[in-house]
């Protein structure tokens, strides 16, 4: 049996059927991603004073990976025109842009910015103990100002086995900078660029360590949901690129030469899941980086 | 059935219509082009003090909002769509609001243990 109206429109809709499947499909999603935003600032207004941190994700690499997304939207729906236009060479290579702009999206996020927070660690200091790191913490001087304290010493962990090892009694973090410097100003907001670890190495007692995790979904509050938005948002994009590449194999010619509508159909569809992909990272590239 | 088997359209009607598309992408162009430049905004004004962290938030998502707008209407063609799909998108408007009003509800009155 054909299925009925994926070219010409239903008489009562006005729309081929796809259209409607997919609108649908993104209010689901639309659901899915909401309560997961909802969480977001739930746990962010909940946070206690100084335990939301800031300035922890590359900006300058967020930044880029938001235009490679933006990019992509724009090729996907000048790939759609050009089959309105039947030009399948031009489609071709918009939807190649698509595909890769997709590809190194996902690769920029699994090679480099998760990766690397993994290898940063942080360790929460317990309130009662907070006044004994003063020199690396500046609170004094933060309190003045009506800052939030900082209530975590971060950087590079020197000495991991002392994670696992109960005769060593003290970790060895070399430390971000602003650890080095509390009290400069210049460390008062998040830097643009990333800055690594010194080679300042601070000696912080476990007995004053509530605990010294890497930064991973574990961490804390905000990278539990860093961890859990931006990687439905990456299978979402995973999925496009799938569905994409599909759609750019020959096996769509086929499709293109039977009827082009039809594909050009198929195209606006999946077009229409990768925009709502798009305007998600949207916001998350704010509520993440910047904020 | 519904569907035409073949469109084998008549060239001059094409040429017409592949016209009209080809005005739409230059449209699309210029709403890429304006999307990263407020990308750009976006970073430059979170580096500006507005007095308090709250008022920074409100500006970033006030500029994140109107580039998800034009998104919204401009790539997925929301400026000019059929009835059904909008009615589709009020009840979806409907129930993500609720859900979010369920959070400020459980912000502020939590529960108390």
């Amino acid at each position: 049996m054909e299925i009925p109206y994926t070219i010409s429109t239903r008489p009562d809709t006005g729309l081929w059927n796809a259209k409607v499947g997919i609108w649908l499909f993104l209010a689901s999603e639309v659901m899915l991603f909401g309560g997961l935003f909802s969480a977001y600032i739930f746990l962010r207004l909940d946070a206690l004073p100084g335990e939301w941190p800031h300035g922890l994700l590359n900006v300058p690499v967020g930044a880029m990976n938001t235009a490679i997304l933006i990019i992509s939207s724009v090729t996907v729906v000048l790939a759609w025109a050009a089959l309105k236009m039947r030009r399948y060479r031009a489609y071709w290579w918009y939807m190649l842009v698509t595909i890769l702009c997709g590809i190194i999206f996902l690769v920029v996020k699994l090679t480099y910015e998760w990766p690397q927070k993994f290898e940063h660690y942080g360790a929460k200091l317990k309130p009662e103990a907070l006044a004994k790191y003063e020199k690396y913490l500046g609170n004094e001087r933060r309190t003045e100002k009506g800052l939030e304290p900082r209530v975590e010493i971060t950087g590079h962990l020197e000495n991991h086995e002392a994670l696992a090892d109960p005769n060593i009694k003290e970790f060895e973090i070399g430390l971000d900078p602003v650890y080095v410097e509390p009290n400069n100003p210049a460390n008062d907001r998040p830097h643009f660029f990333y800055v690594p670890p010194t080679d300042h190495v601070a000696k912080i007692d476990k007995e004053d360590v509530e605990r010294n995790t890497s930064f991973g979904p574990w961490h804390n509050q905000y990278f539990a949901t860093y961890f859990t938005i931006t990687g439905l948002h990456g299978l979402h994009v995973l999925g496009g690129v799938l569905v994409f590449t599909y759609m750019w194999l020959p096996v769509s010619k086929k499709v293109y030469q039977r009827n082009p509508e039809h594909l050009a159909n198929r195209v606006e569809v999946s077009g229409l899941f990768w925009h709502f992909v798009d305007l998600i990272w949207i916001f998350v590239f704010p509520l993440f980086y910047l904020l | 059935m519904n569907n035409p088997p073949d469109i084998s359209q008549d060239p001059a009607e094409h040429e017409e219509y592949a016209h009209g598309v080809h005005q739409h992408v230059m449209r699309y162009v210029m709403v890429g082009v304006t999307l990263l430049v407020f990308t750009a905004l976006t970073v430059a004004l979170s580096y500006v003090n507005f007095g308090t962290a709250k008022a920074n938030i409100v500006v970033a998502m006030l500029v994140a909002t109107f580039k998800a707008g034009l998104v919204a209407a401009i790539f997925m063609h929301l400026a000019a769509e059929k009835r059904l799909i909008y009615r589709v998108l009020i009840f979806t408007a409907f129930f993500v609001l609720g859900l979010f009003f369920l959070t400020y509800l459980a912000w502020y009155n939590p529960i108390v243990r």
